[in-house]
C-alpha cells in the first residue's frame, strides 16, 4: 500500500549562500533539508514538528517539488517527482496541493474568492462550463463554511479565518490526494484555529486524504496527526504513531519540546518537570558534526560529535536518532 | 500587599474616518505588589491597548477616560515629563517583536546603559558595568564580549533578553510583557517565562503579562482577567478561573485549546468570529457567538459583578455552572 503512495528518501535541499570572497563568490551549502525519509499512506496525517529554521516548511515544498530536491527521491503512486520535466509535473500537481500560513498574502488580492477558489478548476479541467464551475465553487464554499453569496468578494474584505477557508477551498476543489498544509492555522486565533483544525479533518475523512502538517504547535499536531516526524536542523530526529511518541519519547530534543509546551492549566503546568534546553538552534550554516542536536543536548557525549546517529527502531512504529535513547 | 496598580473604569476610543472604534470599554483592574497578573484575549479584544493606555503610548487620534492611578500618580492626567520619569524606571514595557523594540544601529551595551546614565544620571563607565551585570543576571551568555554587538547579530530569544535586561535596570515595580514569547519558538519561550517567574519570584516585581496563550498563564499569572470585546468578562485567581471557568467565552475557550496532556476527540469551537471593534453587538459583545443566550443578553449587556474574593464575571446566566 505504502509502496505506491508517497515514499521520500534521503531528501536533500541544499541552498548555496555566499560565504566569503569580494570578487569571486565562495559559496557554501546551507543544508535547509539534510537526508529526510518518510512514507505517507492513504488516509493518513504525518504531523511534521520542528522549531524554525529546522527545514519543516522546505520539506513541505520539496515533496510538492516547488523548491528542488539537491538529492534524493519523492516517490509519488511509483513516480520519482523529481525526475519529471515541467510539463509532467504539473499533471502530477493535480493531485498535491497546498495550504499556506499567511491566509492573506496567499491569495491574490485582485481576484474574487470564487476566482481565486475556481483557478484550479479552470487549469485542470478546461472542459468545464462557466456555470458548471460556479456550481462546484459554490459548494465547496459551502462545504468549508463560507456563505456561496460571498463568491464576489475580494479577499480584503474577509477576516483571517475566512480568507484561510478560501485557501483550503482551493486546495479541496479538484479533491487532491494529498495536501501540504504550511503551518495553516499559526496566524489564526484561538478561537478560529478550532474551527479550521476541525474543518481540515473533517475534509480528511470525507475526502480520503493524505495531510503533511506542518506546524510548531505540537498541541495541535497531537490532535490532527497519526504519524509525527519530528525534525532539527534539516534532519530527522524521532518519527512516530502519535500515541507512541506522545507518552514516551525517545530523543533528548523530543522530550525536550514536549516538556517546554505550557499546559493550560495551572496545577499541571506548575507541576510539570521541565527538560530546558539552553541556548538557541546553531546556524545550518554551521551545523555541528556528528549529531546535529549534541550542542543544546543534556545528554550528550563524544561519540555524539564524531557519528551521525541513524534513524533505528525503538519500538512498533517508532524509530529514533539519538546514540542514547535507551541508555 | 500594597497595590501598584489601580486601572478604574478606563475607556479607551479612536477616531477613525470610518467612525469611532471602541477599543477599550470600562476596563478596572488592579495589581499588587510582586503578583502576575495574566490579560487574555484574542486579537482586538482590547488587552494591548490598556496598557498601552497606562504607558501613554496610545496613538494620537485616541480618547481616553477613567483613571490609572501609580504609586500614587495619575497616570491619564500626568504630563509628558512625569511619564518619563516613570517610564524605564519605575514601569517597564517589554514588547513582542524584539527586534523592532530595540534600535537596530545602536550596540546593544549601550543601549542598556542609556536607561541609566538618562534615569540615574550614572557615569558612561559605570552604566556599562551594571548594563553587563544585568545581562548576566538574566543569564545572557558571553555578556562581556556581546555588548558591543548590535540587535541584528543577536537571536531572538537573546534579543528578548536585552530587552528585559534594559526593562530591569532601573528595578521598577512593574513589568508590563506585551506578548513577550509569542515571537519565541517553544523551547526559547520555556526559558524566557522561566526567567521572568525568577524575576517575578526574586525581585519582587509585578508583572502584567499580556498574552493569548492560556498556557503561558496557566504557568505565569496569579490572577487572570479575560477580555473581550474591549471590556474584561471574567476575572479571577488562576487556580480558580481554570478550574471552574464562569464566563461562556472563557469556558470556550479553554475548551478549543488543543492540549498535549490528553487526546480530544474533537475540539469544541467557538462559532463565528471576534467583533469588530467598530461595531460592537449590543447587550452582551459575546451574544451572538454563545450558546446559552437568551433574549435578555441581547437586549441588556451584563455588568462586571464580582461573585467572591478576586472572583468577578460579566454574564446574565446565574445559573450556568449549575446547569453543567
Amino acid at each position: 500500500m505504502s509502496e505506491s503512495f508517497l515514499q521520500v528518501r534521503d531528501l536533500k535541499v541544499h541552498f548555496p549562500v555566499r560565504t566569503g570572497g569580494i570578487l569571486i563568490g565562495q559559496y557554501s551549502p546551507l543544508k535547509a533539508v539534510d537526508g529526510v525519509s518518510f512514507d505517507l499512506n492513504p488516509g493518513e496525517t504525518l504531523g511534521v514538528v520542528g522549531e524554525s529554521g529546522c527545514g519543516k516548511s522546505t520539506l513541505g515544498r520539496a515533496v510538492l517539488q516547488l523548491i528542488g530536491a539537491t538529492d534524493g527521491t519523492v516517490s509519488w503512486l511509483g513516480t520519482d517527482l523529481t525526475s519529471l520535466d515541467k510539463k509532467e509535473l504539473i499533471a502530477a500537481r493535480e493531485n498535491l496541493q497546498i495550504v499556506f500560513q499567511d491566509p492573506l498574502a496567499s491569495l491574490d488580492p485582485r481576484m474574487t474568492a470564487g476566482d481565486i477558489i475556481a483557478e484550479p478548476l479552470r487549469n485542470y479541467r478546461p472542459a468545464m462550463t462557466k456555470a458548471e464551475r460556479r456550481k462546484m465553487v459554490a459548494g465547496m464554499m459551502e462545504r468549508v463554511g463560507l456563505l456561496p453569496r460571498m463568491i464576489n468578494r475580494y479577499p480584503h474584505e474577509f477576516s483571517g479565518g475566512q480568507c484561510q477557508r478560501i485557501g483550503i477551498a482551493r486546495a479541496m476543489i479538484l479533491h487532491p490526494k494529498l495536501v501540504v498544509c504550511d503551518e495553516p492555522v499559526s496566524a489564526l486565533d484561538v478561537s478560529i484555529q478550532a474551527q479550521v483544525v476541525n474543518l481540515l479533518m473533517d475534509l480528511q475523512r470525507d475526502l480520503g486524504l493524505s495531510l503533511l502538517f506542518i506546524s510548531h504547535d505540537l498541541a495541535i499536531v497531537r490532535h490532527i496527526s497519526h504519524r509525527v516526524l519530528v525534525l532539527y536542523l534539516g534532519r530527522v530526529m524521532e518519527l512516530a504513531d502519535k500515541a507512541s511518541i506522545y507518552a514516551t519519547p525517545h530523543h533528548p530534543y523530543t522530550q525536550a519540546l514536549l516538556s517546554a509546551v505550557p499546559i493550560p492549566d495551572p496545577v499541571k503546568e506548575r507541576a510539570k518537570e521541565r527538560v530546558l534546553l539552553t541556548g538557541d538552534i546553531p546556524s545550518p550554516l554551521y551545523p555541528p558534526s556528528g549529531c546535529v542536536f549534541r550542542t543544546r543536548c543534556p545528554r550528550a557525549t563524544a561519540i555524539c560529535a564524531d557519528e551521525v546517529p541513524q534513524l533505528e527502531q525503538a519500538g512498533a512504529g517508532h524509530d529514533v536518532a539519538c546514540h542514547h535513547w535507551n541508555t | 500587599m500594597s497595590t501598584v496598580l489601580e486601572i478604574n473604569h478606563l475607556t479607551v476610543s479612536f477616531d477613525t474616518p470610518d467612525g469611532a472604534v471602541q477599543a477599550v470599554n470600562d476596563v478596572s483592574l488592579l495589581v499588587e505588589e510582586g503578583e502576575c497578573v495574566g490579560l487574555v484575549g484574542e486579537s482586538g479584544s482590547g488587552k494591548s491597548q490598556t496598557f498601552m493606555a497606562a504607558m501613554g503610548l496610545l496613538a494620537d487620534n485616541a480618547t481616553v477616560s477613567g483613571a490609572i492611578h501609580f504609586e500614587g500618580s495619575n497616570l491619564l492626567t500626568a504630563n509628558e515629563k512625569e511619564l518619563n520619569k516613570l517610564r524605564g524606571e519605575r514601569i517597564a514595557m517589554i514588547f513582542q517583536d524584539p527586534m523592532t523594540s530595540l534600535t537596530p544601529h545602536m550596540k546593544i551595551g549601550r543601549q542598556l546603559a542609556e536607561v541609566l546614565i538618562e534615569h540615574r544620571g550614572v557615569g558612561k563607565a559605570e552604566a556599562r558595568k551594571q548594563a553587563r551585570a544585568m545581562l548576566e543576571r538574566v543569564h545572557f551568555p558571553e555578556a562581556e564580549r556581546r555588548l558591543d554587538m548590535y540587535p541584528h547579530e543577536l537571536s531572538g530569544g537573546l534579543r528578548q533578553r536585552v530587552m528585559i535586561a534594559m526593562a530591569l535596570m532601573c528595578e521598577p515595580a512593574m513589568l508590563i510583557a506585551d506578548e513577550p514569547t509569542t515571537a519565541l519558538d517553544v523551547t526559547v519561550q520555556a526559558q524566557i517565562l522561566d526567567l521572568l517567574m525568577e524575576i517575578k519570584d526574586s525581585l519582587g516585581t509585578a508583572i502584567v503579562l499580556i498574552t493569548h496563550d492560556l498556557g503561558v498563564v496557566a504557568g505565569l499569572a496569579d490572577r487572570v482577567a479575560v477580555m473581550y470585546g474591549g471590556r474584561i468578562v471574567e476575572k479571577g485567581a488562576v487556580a480558580d478561573m481554570f478550574e471552574s471557568p464562569a464566563h461562556p467565552y472563557t469556558q470556550g475557550l479553554l475548551a478549543c485549546t488543543p492540549r498535549l496532556d490528553e487526546d480530544i476527540t474533537a475540539l469544541v469551537t467557538i462559532p463565528g468570529q471576534p467583533p469588530n471593534a467598530q461595531s460592537l453587538p449590543g447587550g452582551c459583545s459575546f451574544h451572538p457567538r454563545c450558546t446559552y443566550v437568551t433574549e435578555r443578553c441581547k437586549a441588556e449587556r451584563p455588568i462586571l459583578e464580582t461573585t467572591a474574593k478576586y472572583r468577578a464575571k460579566a454574564c446574565h446566566l446565574d445559573a450556568l455552572e449549575a446547569a453543567e
